[in-house]
């Protein structure tokens, strides 16, 4: 997994709450078997006018111009700034694999729902969680000012605005480690694989229907 | 010191714990379909690593698989790729059970898992679907993962989780005629949100849910997701029991007396603290409605649509105003008026032998409306489909001018040829009315297989307890 230290980019707003990992990517994506390449179709039926299917030529389609990702302003946004309850819906890991493919390092919110909030850690996207005023100022701010960045420090865990004002967020400690150092969890875990086989035994012993 | 029945599920699998609180958790029960899987099984290869316990692993295609026509296999070259490339992986890896496409035990992963008794109390279940929930209606640990965690899960038994805090749902009282379990998760959320559960593990509880066949348990559990939370759950009690005995995977004998003993502890001890308690009067849970494209935009069925105003949160006023335009609908429209083109009786929520019985009561002696152009029965899985034919509901529903499919999951999600059309608007028993769920531009309105039912015979959302 790639490493997330420090990261300053534009930042997009996307203003609106409960944002499903439907809308992130369609059903119709979910149907192939590689984990790359879902950036083009991140939030499709929103960024295109007509219908994706898979295989088609996404350059080739009529952008929506009213969507917020497809305005000049916002091109090249690796921080994207939403509002409460981004990811609800579907596990579908697809979602932060499309929103890493389309250029995010970071998101920015009031909430993200738990297994999408849980997912984004695994790819290397750092999902950010503010107070709702704070959320309000950083709206302000990038519809207002064309070309604000943010600066997200993890190790510090602030968001720094271009006025110099830094925000603290919260982390998890073991979150922040693996992803601070870009850590693979499975290598990690089996680190103990020993102290998981003698639980397995145990329980095999305790509970044999469940091994059946 | 008295714990709630969460605490003892998680306390009962942490392998070791990091000082920051999160733990490695053991995984029993590993649920596998072919969407989420193949990049883990990849994954897995490509590191060289082989999966811990492949006892622990049931498998079954059921995103991708078409509902009818099936002498003529899969038609999509890209679902065909996607469930031939899980045969492959079980082939290659191995199960304690495996259902394919066309085998008479395929269906949907939650409805298998719990009818072959390969879902038992006191398991941590996992899967890569969000609907995992719906296993804590066993007293099992149950939630979604993701594909990497997939991964972490095959190759190491475990799972890195951080603990979560408790919340109470109580619901005493008797649900009112017409009224499922359906309703009453749609009517939490309506009252708690879509993140009204973020963070939380739920516990359903309380006189009208202990009323609840396992089938409702699974429906309401299987909502907690959409609720926000992760994790639903209901105790063991003598129904938990009836239900698995005898199932195939279900241990017997002495074993099962050794099982049912430890199962009748998976309770909240009575002393116990919730982080959070929510109480419901099941008495004044009406049949339920979506109105909008999240499953909290929810009324009562003799209620009207809202309008924006009507809500003082700028966020939500845009969100309602947006999901207005996008169904199509006018604030103050009653519910009762609103026309449906198609209806869609099936899903993790409501594929069950119960969900079908309810809907062929309502549909018994009745036709479809004119304006109503389909109406899809699917059924959750082989073995409930066979039932259900047992009992002469696919007649009923036929009868009606209802199409009698395959089993799958269909147009809960639309990953197969079964999906609305662009403004077309459906009464479906499923779980999401997200925009695009069933299709791009389709309008999905959330309801029981009661309500679903009723509206395929008036042609627009009715009153199931008004129809004489």
């Amino acid at each position: 997994m790639r490493p997330f230290t420090i990261h300053e980019g534009l930042v997009a707003p996307l203003d609106r709450a409960n944002v499903d990992t439907d809308a992130i990517i369609p059903k119709q994506f979910l149907k192939s078997i590689k984990r790359s390449g879902f950036g083009p179709n991140a939030f499709d039926e929103w960024r295109y006018l007509d219908l994706g299917e898979p295989g088609r030529d996404n350059s080739k389609r009529p952008l929506n111009p009213d969507f917020v990702l497809n305005q000049p302003r916002y091109s090249g946004a690796s921080i994207l700034l939403t509002r409460d309850n981004f990811g609800c819906g579907s596990s579908r890991e697809h979602a932060p694999w499309a929103l890493e493919d389309f250029g995010f390092r970071a998101l920015i919110g009031t909430s993200f729902a738990d297994i999408f909030y849980n997912n984004c850690f695994k790819n290397g996207l750092l999902p950010i969680t503010l107070p709702a005023e704070a959320i309000q100022s950083l709206f302000d701010l990038v519809t207002a000012v064309p070309g604000s960045t943010l600066k997200i420090d993890l190790a510090a865990q602030t968001v720094a605005r271009p006025d110099g004002v830094a925000l603290h967020f919260d982390v998890d400690p073991f979150r922040k480690e693996c992803l601070l150092n870009g850590w693979d969890d499975i290598g990690l875990t089996l680190r103990h694989a020993e102290l998981i086989k003698e639980f397995e035994a145990r329980r095999r012993i305790e509970q044999p229907w469940l091994f059946a | 010191m008295a714990q709630t029945l969460y605490e003892k599920l998680w306390n009962s699998h942490v392998v070791r714990t990091e000082a920051d609180g999160t733990a490695l958790l053991y995984i029993d029960r590993h649920l596998v379909h072919e969407v989420t899987s193949p990049q883990a099984f990849e994954g897995l290869k490509l590191a060289g690593r082989k999966p811990w316990r492949i006892s622990s692993i049931v498998a079954t295609a059921d995103h991708n698989t078409p509902t009818d026509h099936w002498e003529q296999g899969i038609q999509d070259p890209v679902s065909r790729q996607q469930v031939e490339t899980l045969d492959a992986n079980i082939r290659e890896v191995g199960a304690l059970a495996y259902f394919p496409f066309r085998d008479p035990r395929q269906g949907i992963v939650h409805v298998i898992g719990p009818e072959n008794g390969a879902t038992l109390p006191g398991m941590t279940v996992v899967c890569g679907d969000s609907h995992t929930s719906t296993h804590g209606a066993f007293a099992c640990l149950a939630h979604g993962i993701g594909t990497s965690e997939v991964e972490h899960v095959l190759a190491t038994q475990c799972l890195l989780q951080k603990k979560s805090k408790t919340l109470l749902i109580r619901v005493e009282g008797q649900l009112g005629r017409g009224v499922s379990a359906k309703d009453v998760a749609l009517a939490i959320i309506g009252r708690i949100g879509t993140a009204g559960g973020t963070g939380y593990a739920i516990e359903f509880g309380g006189s009208a849910i202990r009323s609840l066949s396992m089938e409702g348990r699974m429906t309401l559990c299987n909502m907690a997701i959409e609720a926000g939370a992760r994790a639903g759950m209901v105790a063991v009690d003598q129904t938990t029991i009836d239900y698995l005995k005898n199932r195939s995977f279900s241990p017997r004998g002495e074993i099962w007396d050794r099982a049912v003993a430890y199962w009748r502890t998976l309770v909240s001890d009575p002393e116990a603290r919730f982080d959070a308690v929510i109480d419901f009067d099941a008495a004044r849970i009406e049949p339920q409605i979506t109105w909008g494209t999240s499953p909290e935009m929810v009324a009562a069925v003799g209620d009207a649509v809202p309008a924006p105003e009507d809500f003082a949160d700028p966020v939500k006023r845009d969100g309602v105003a947006r999901a207005l335009q996008y169904m199509g609908l006018s604030p103050r429209t009653p519910l009762k008026s609103i026309k449906v083109d198609k209806v869609f009786i099936g899903s993790c929520t409501n594929s069950r032998i119960e969900d079908l019985r309810i809907a062929a009561a309502v549909v018994r002696g009745r036709h479809k409306a004119d304006n109503v152009k389909a109406v899809l029965v699917v059924p959750g899985s082989g073995l409930v489909k066979q039932q259900a034919e047992a009992e002469g509901l696919d007649k009923i529903f036929r009868a009606a001018g209802f199409e009698w499919r395959q089993p799958g999951c269909s147009m809960c999600l639309a990953m197969n040829a079964d999906r609305l059309e662009p403004g077309e608007r459906c009464a479906s028993t499923s779980n999401r009315n997200f925009e695009g769920r069933q299709g791009a531009g389709g309008r999905t309105h959330l309801v029981s297989p009661a309500m679903a039912a009723a509206a395929a015979i008036a042609g627009h959302f009715a009153d199931v307890r008004e129809l004489a």
